[in-house]
């Protein structure tokens, strides 16, 4: 069997050739295959597209595409450091660094591109670097490490990426360009224009027309770069990002046919002049072109795997337009920015006030679009790109296409009136129709989208489109999508927040009145409630709030399926005494209560009845327990490992740290339930990097994690920052609930408000860590109140014979519900109910808001 | 013509008004049927049956109480269920419907017909 197998060698393991070997081997064919890939770096495929976030927090670990696991479980050879270095065409073998001589049906040459380091004398000395790879930003960040200033070489994409990494690692930052403007390539020159002037403007110089004649030593910093003009410039470290060349020396070596200016020349399979031999990704060339993006190399991918295994995808070309944000400047490019096209028309958008700059080219017949420029706000994007490319015809007059929005006119086409074929995700190749199937099967929010389509999961840039194609379609199908609460109430829960926020309200009885129509819902009474909560903090049992209650939180328990309630006290972080778990025990015993120990490291009583809850409770606030809040969405638990007490990795005190957590966030009332977890080193037996808020001690402080949680749709947290001391940390956290309390949907856990907020993570951090909206200190202050008046609830109902009177099964009778019956099972109750004949749970609960904007 | 005391006696008083806070239920025991009795306004009352036939427990008195469109509702508290508290109807499901009792207050106690 194991003869017959093709053998295939991927020359390289870059996101190109693991995108090969991924689709090779999840073809229904794969065991047809037997795969060997090499790669010149010390490791498999990482995601070279968010390289830069390296710079702010990404380990090597988050970037990684694959892993060693995934290629063993799929039989796929790998061998790290092991660069290709001779083919033998007629033998059809390849030659490794390390002497090995390996043979091969097919030949996949994925090696990508290299960058160019134009011949300025002096190039080669120290701290002189490039920006492509891991060890290329290791070597940037030592070198920053030692220097004050740094210039890049290279005013393009890359370039201005670059440039941002300099100025965040606090070097005073150049850039150097040799065209007079920057992004040449992609922008025309009054876009270009106004692109300097927001970089210049966050504090990174600019010179364009400037040509490095050569690099000599400095007299005030290292390097002194003297220019063509005559001027100079002194600087402390240089990267180039001058541009890339295809990696093609194998090819130049063993006579495939090369381009004029380098390249592997490839058909439309993507096979080089020698039919075994494929070159995908950046190092091809195809027609005359060479792609330097993600997305056209998966197409070549694709269109290898299938030429290879008999399928008929073709490789067609791409198109280069991009959307992307360059040191938070907003910057799209579609297609012939320049106006290059014969007789092509411009109309021009230049709002210097708010710093915006939209430009259209369209046909000399103004029938279609040819390209467009959009600087300082890209939203038109969206609905410009699929204009271009499916030469879809022209409103009649196009300007208003890029003009802003002015009441009463209605200038926005909408993707609605896209066709199917529209690509939405370039990245993934996910069209309209694709993301409309997905929603007619019943996908009707941005993240579950993005799990079944994988579309916005690569660069993220098409996520604002997913939301307005998945609004468009639900609209069709007839559902309703506005981000209204309800019925009700016209607004947005955000929008109702900062309506009690800034008009003081309350009581629900006010907001209705002033804001709102008729007598409120299930969906409303709960929502406001909690909004209520989370600002006032005022008792939930009083008379004006109580109506607003799901009857978990009226009874301060749990209901069951029976109609019989939880009882789950308090403990923080796990961590009890001997005593404390008799106490429990000889609770539990005596009323008769099913005892288990929770998911969430705490002890869970079942089978309580409403008369019941206060006499336990009683029982309980009198041993020293507080409320657990298992019913409210609120903070549930901080779960913790043993941590440097007792364990012998234990970097930090993680008990101590979640007992300090939930102490503080007790209480809350938030959007959804909270869950954290503080471990104590990277072993991560809490496993914090499944909660909302996860902890995680290192040697040099605590690094926080943040929007995890299990449950329904695991999703692991993301890294938000570094070693922080104590007090750091909970300014931050204080700042990510306050924050997450105010812009939520109602129950929107942490991953998916995340998600689905503009900007994402980069811009959660923006707003915590560099308080861009101006309002921490006032989420520290909404925080604080809410720590301060916090009192457990259970107790202040137990000083209320008038609160007390509700917790009795009958209004009229001390009789008990005789409904109830239970039956034994390993030595404990279990409710019993007679067989359901019951009509599927409505879960009015699971129902998305959706984003109507 | 009935009688005077006839109707006195059959009106059963199972608690005064202010024992319901407004716009939140109560459960009574009237002979051997568990009712749930429904506070929505100052004085306005509603009465049904306290056994949520989906959820198949006696609990729909500690459901929330609201509106849709312009009926009065309550949403049972295991499955989130709607009923009309006029008629009893299941919003979700017309097919099912709660029985319904007629309720009073009468000298500030509450009545329930029986
Ligand atoms: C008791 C417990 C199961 C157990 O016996 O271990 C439990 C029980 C319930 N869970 Fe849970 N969950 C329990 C731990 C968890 C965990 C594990 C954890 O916290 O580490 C998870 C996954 C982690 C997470 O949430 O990220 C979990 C994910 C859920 C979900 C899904 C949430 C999601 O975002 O997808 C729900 C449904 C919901 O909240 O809408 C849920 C809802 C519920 C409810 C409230 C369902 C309900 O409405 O009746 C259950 C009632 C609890 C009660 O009556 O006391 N429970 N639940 C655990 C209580 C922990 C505690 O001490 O408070
Ligand atoms: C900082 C940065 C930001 C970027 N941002 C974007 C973006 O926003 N959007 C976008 O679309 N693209 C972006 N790109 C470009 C994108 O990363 C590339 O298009 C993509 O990585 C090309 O994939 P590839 O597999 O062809 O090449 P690579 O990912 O470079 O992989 C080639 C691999 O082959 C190895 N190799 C070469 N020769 C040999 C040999 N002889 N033997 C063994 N191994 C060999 C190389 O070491 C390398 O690991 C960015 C690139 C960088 C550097
Ligand atoms: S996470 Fe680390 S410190 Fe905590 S128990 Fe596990 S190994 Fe020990
Ligand atoms: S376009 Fe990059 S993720 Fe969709």
């Amino acid at each position: 069997m194991a003869q017959s197998k093709q053998k295939i060698i991927v020359v390289g393991n870059g996101m190109v050739g693991h995108k090969f070997i991924e689709s090779l081997v999840t073809h229904e064919d794969a065991s047809q295959y037997s795969i060997t890939t090499f790669s010149e770096e010390p490791r498999l495929a990482y995601d070279r597209v968010q390289l830069s976030a390296y710079f702010s927090g990404s380990t090597v670990d988050d970037l990684m595409l694959t892993t060693p696991s995934y290629y063993d479980e799929h039989g796929v050879r790998y061998l790290v450091n092991e660069k290709v270095i001779g083919i033998d065409k007629d033998a059809k073998t390849i030659t490794t660094s390390s002497g090995l001589v390996e043979p091969y049906d097919t030949l996949i040459l994925a090696t990508g591109s290299f960058p160019f380091v134009p011949p300025i004398p002096g190039k080669d000395q120290d701290h002189c670097l490039v920006y492509r790879t891991i060890e290329d930003l290791e070597a940037i960040t030592a070198s920053a490490a030692e220097s004050e200033v740094g210039v890049v070489v290279g005013g393009g994409l890359l370039g201005l990426e670059c440039a941002n990494a300099l100025h965040n690692l606090k070097l005073t930052s150049h850039v150097v360009e040799f065209a007079p403007q920057l992004m040449a390539v992609q922008i025309d020159e009054g876009g270009g224009a106004l692109l300097r002037q927001k970089i210049e403007a966050l504090g990174v110089s600019v010179h364009t027309g400037k040509n490095t004649s050569e690099i000599v030593a400095g007299t005030e910093r290292r390097y002194r770069m003297n220019f063509a003009d005559g001027s100079h410039l002194e600087t402390d470290m240089i990267v180039f990002s001058a541009g890339i060349r295809p990696q093609d020396a194998l090819a130049r070596e063993f006579n495939l046919t090369l381009g004029e200016r380098g390249g592997i020349v490839i058909n439309d399979h993507c096979q080089t002049s020698d039919p075994s031999i494929y070159a995908i990704g950046e190092c091809a060339l195809w027609d005359n072109k060479i792609y330097g993006l993600v997305a056209p190399g998966y197409s070549m991918a694709k269109a290898a795997v299938a030429h290879i295994t008999g399928g008929d995808v073709t490789f067609q070309g791409a198109d280069m337009s991009t959307k992307l944000k360059l040191m938070g400047v907003d910057v799209g490019s579609i297609g012939d920015t320049h106006a290059r096209t014969e007789g092509a028309l411009t109309y021009t958008y230049f709002n210097q006030p708010e710093g915006v700059y939209k430009r259209l080219v369209v046909s000399s017949d103004q029938q279609t679009l040819l390209g467009a420029v959009l600087i300082g706000d890209t939203s038109d994007y969206g609905t410009l790109l699929p204009m271009m490319l499916e030469k879809m015809p022209l409103p009649e007059q196009p300007e208003v296409l890029i003009l802003p929005a002015v009441e009463g006119a209605d200038n926005a086409l909408g993707v609605a009136a896209l066709p199917d074929s529209a690509q939405v995700c370039s990245c993934h190749d996910v069209s309209k129709g694709d993301i409309a199937a997905a929603v007619a099967d019943g996908a009707c929010d941005v993240a579950s989208l993005k799990s079944c389509t994988k579309a916005g999961t690569g660069c993220g840039g098409c996520v604002t489109m997913m939301g307005q194609v998945l609004n468009s379609e639900l609209e069709k199908m007839g559902v309703e999508v506005n981000d209204h609460l309800c019925e009700h109430f016209a607004y947005s829960r955000q929008e109702l927040f900062d309506i009690i926020r800034t008009k003081q309200i309350k009581t629900f009885a006010d907001l209705i009145d002033q804001y709102g129509s008729g007598m409120g819902c299930m969906t409303c009474k709960p929502a406001v409630g909690s909004m209520l909560a989370t600002y006032w903090n005022e008792y939930v049992l009083s008379d004006k709030h109580i109506h607003l209650q799901d009857t978990n939180d009226i009874f301060l328990a749990n209901m069951q399926k029976d109609g019989t309630y939880s009882v789950v006290p308090r403990i923080a972080a796990g961590e009890i005494t001997p005593q404390g778990l008799i106490t429990l025990g000889e609770i539990g015993k005596k009323y008769d209560l099913y005892t288990k120990i929770t998911g969430g490291q705490r002890i869970d009583f079942f089978g309580a009845q409403l008369h019941e809850l206060p006499l336990i409770w009683q029982e309980l606030t009198e041993a020293g327990f507080e409320t657990g809040h298992a019913y409210g969405k609120s903070l549930r638990t901080v779960k913790s490992c043993v941590g440097s007490t007792w364990c012998r990795y234990g970097m930090l005190d993680s008990v101590s740290m979640a007992v300090l957590l939930e102490m503080r966030y007790k209480g809350l009332r938030s959007p959804h339930k909270l869950k954290m977890a503080v471990s104590g080193c990277t072993r991560e037996c809490a496993e914090a990097q499944g909660k909302d808020i996860g902890v995680i001690a290192t040697d040099k402080g605590w690094n926080l994690y943040v929007c995890g949680n299990g449950g329904m749709k695991p999703r692991h947290a993301d890294l938000f920052a570094t070693d922080l001391d104590d007090a750091t940390l909970l300014q931050y956290i204080d700042r990510i609930l306050m924050f997450y309390c105010r812009t939520a949907d109602r129950l929107q856990r942490t991953s998916t408000w995340m998600d689905n907020m503009e900007g994402g993570l980069a811009y959660l951090k923006s707003v915590v860590i560099d308080d861009k909206l101006n309002i921490g200190e006032d989420l520290e202050a909404d925080m604080a109140r809410v720590i301060d008046t916090y009192e457990c609830e259970w107790k202040k109902t137990l000083q209320s014979p008038e609160r007390l009177k509700r917790f009795a099964h009958f209004i009229n009778s001390d009789a008990t519900d005789d409904s109830l019956a239970y039956e034994p099972d390993r030595g404990q109750n279990k409710a019993r109910i007679a067989s359901k004949s019951m009509a599927p749970p409505t879960d009015a609960e699971r129902i998305p808001v959706t984003i109507a904007k | 013509m009935l009688a005077e005391t006839q109707i006195q006696t059959d009106w059963e008083t199972v608690c005064q008004l202010d024992d319901i806070t407004p716009f939140t239920g109560v459960c009574a025991l009237v002979g051997e049927i568990h009712i749930a009795i429904f506070r929505v306004s100052d004085d306005k009352l509603y009465a049904i049956q306290n056994y949520c036939p989906f959820g198949q427990a006696s609990i729909l008195s500690r459901g929330i109480v609201g509106t849709v469109g312009e009926r009065i509702v309550v949403a049972s508290p295991l499955y989130k269920q709607q009923y009309d508290l006029a008629t009893g109807e299941c919003l979700e499901d017309p097919e099912t419907t709660l029985t319904t009792y007629a309720v009073r207050v009468h000298d500030g106690s509450v009545q329930i017909l029986n």
